[in-house]
């Protein structure tokens, strides 16, 4: 039996170096992730606020679904059923290829997708947040629509999104375990395979459960930064 | 004296055409492509019938959805017995008992669920023979009981900070005048402070019940069949994809019925508070 501090180090003998592998894994995914999923949540915001009819109808459909699968089977719709819809394509003109997806994008798209439809919301509570008056003055001062959202909603918008933002990251960072379940090595399946090999289970998943507890932690210091820095900063982030 | 027709006869102008600005065409392309998805999912489904795979597999489906219920209703009632201390802990005045109720939900909401899980299930397993000494092994075996606990002390901690937000939020004046008319701590609390914070929390729990109900499906990872386990099963026995879709469709279902509870006891329950 090795001492937990062999089992521990860098190396050949200690799990360390793998744990550390799986933990770049999972805040490069949760970090791809964001920009995207950002986006996307913005342009369906928009959508929701539109004065058309349908493009709300469309943009409500796309959050309903999206918020209400669970994670897992969203993660499982998209690795297999995209494996299998590129499969049938791609055979189409090849009869022999065979399509495999790539599990980190699978993660990225399905995470993203749920990711952009709670950021949706939070966007749309702070739109609502934002009078009528700040459009006019954009308009009356002669700037186009797109300017207006860019010049003056958008730095306000921020502002009031960002506590709700801050909170979709800490929950997307946690969502990135689910990936473990279609192989990608992040931070769960490593120390899994940790576990499995040298049969200390509590010891490998506790220190998972930690590296998430820290990364949570430095999460909110940076979210805590970034409240200073664009001037609303309330008491301690809870 | 002009004579001015009556208002019957005067008609309406026609409404202004529409335009066909950026956004219409948007929008209509956009729910056509949502009706394209809809009509190829149908298509898809009606294209993959097979009576012999729903006769085989429709009790295995309806059986996952109980095993689901199950463990997300006795999740969420232990969970809320668990949580009435933890949140009286969290609003003490007592600096470490207020530390630890910090630290335990702090916990369970920083880490992953699904962490979580393995660490009970997996990871009390290597305490084995401790646990068989102290007799608790048959519980910690099952998979079943150790979701149920990983749940359980998760939805604790959320349900926790929801009850400690919602109590809160009921101004200080309330207590200061139930006591001014004699009215007991305890007594405030039920009679007082806890109706009018459960309007507040009302929408935080059917929230918190939807999470568990989502989050559940990944006991399906720990061997326990619940709805998402039984459609793995099913997936891998006739590599079907319309497996997954019809669970897909289930979660959809329960989901969206919930948030309609939930939006009309909200209704209900406001109704003085509406002008």
């Amino acid at each position: 039996m090795q001492s937990v501090w062999t089992l521990l180090s860098w190396g050949p003998d200690g799990w360390l170096d793998e744990i550390a592998s799986g933990v770049k894994v999972t805040i490069l995914l949760a970090l791809a992730t964001l920009p995207f999923g950002l986006l996307a949540g913005f342009f369906v915001a928009l959508a929701k606020r539109s004065e058309e009819r349908t493009l709300r109808l469309a943009g409500s459909i796309y959050t309903t679904i999206f918020r209400g699968l669970p994670e897992l089977l969203t993660l499982f719709v998209v690795f297999y059923g995209a494996q299998i819809g590129i499969q049938q394509i791609v055979r189409f003109f090849s009869p022999t290829a065979t399509v495999e997806i790539n599990s980190f994008v699978a993660g990225m798209i399905a995470l993203g997708a749920v990711f952009s439809s709670y950021a949706s919301e939070v966007f749309l509570s702070a739109f609502k947040a934002i009078p009528q008056g700040q459009y006019e003055g954009g308009y009356s001062v002669g700037l186009t629509k797109g300017q207006t959202m860019r010049l003056v909603i958008l730095p306000q918008l921020v502002r009031v999104a960002l506590p709700g933002l801050s909170n979709l990251w800490l929950i997307l960072l946690k969502d990135t375990a689910l990936v473990s379940a279609i192989g990608l090595s992040d931070i769960l399946r490593q120390s899994g395979i940790a576990a499995r090999v040298t049969k200390e289970a509590f010891l490998f998943f506790g220190l998972a459960c930690l590296i998430y507890l820290a990364l949570a932690i430095i999460s909110s210091f940076g979210i805590g930064a970034i409240e200073r820095r664009v001037g609303q900063k309330k008491g301690p982030a809870r | 004296m002009s004579e001015i027709a009556p208002a019957s006869v005067v008609e309406k102008p026609p409404a202004p055409p529409r335009p066909w600005t950026g956004e219409r065409i948007a929008g209509a392309v956009l729910l056509g492509l949502w009706l394209l998805c809809g009509i190829g999912l149908v298509a898809y489904l009606v294209a993959a019938w097979k009576p012999e795979l729903f006769q085989r597999y429709l009790p295995y489906y309806l059986s996952g959805l109980g095993v689901t219920l199950t463990l997300v209703g006795l999740s969420i009632v232990f969970g809320a017995l668990l949580s009435v201390p933890i949140a009286w802990m969290r609003l003490s005045q007592n600096r470490v008992l207020g530390g630890l109720a910090y630290v335990y939900v702090y916990f369970f909401r920083g880490t992953p669920l699904i962490a979580q899980t393995f660490l009970i299930y997996y990871g009390l397993g290597s305490f084995r023979p401790e646990l068989q000494a102290l007799g608790l092994w048959t519980f910690f075996r099952e998979a079943w009981y150790c979701a149920i606990l990983a749940f359980t002390l998760n939805t604790a901690a959320y349900q926790a900070e929801i009850l400690r937000g919602a109590i809160e939020s009921v101004s200080r004046g309330q207590w200061e005048a139930a006591s001014a008319l004699g009215l007991s701590k305890l007594q405030t609390l039920w009679k007082i402070v806890l109706p009018q914070a459960m309007i507040v929390a009302l929408r935080p729990y059917g929230n918190e019940i939807i999470l568990m109900i989502k989050g559940s499906a990944i006991v399906a990872i720990i061997t326990v069949y619940d709805l998402m386990g039984e459609t793995r099963r099913a997936y891998s026995r006739t590599f079907d994809f319309q497996t997954y879709i019809w669970a897909a469709i289930i979660y959809l279902a329960i989901v969206e019925l919930l948030r309609n509870i939930v939006d009309w006891i909200e209704r209900r329950i406001t109704v003085h508070l509406k002008r």
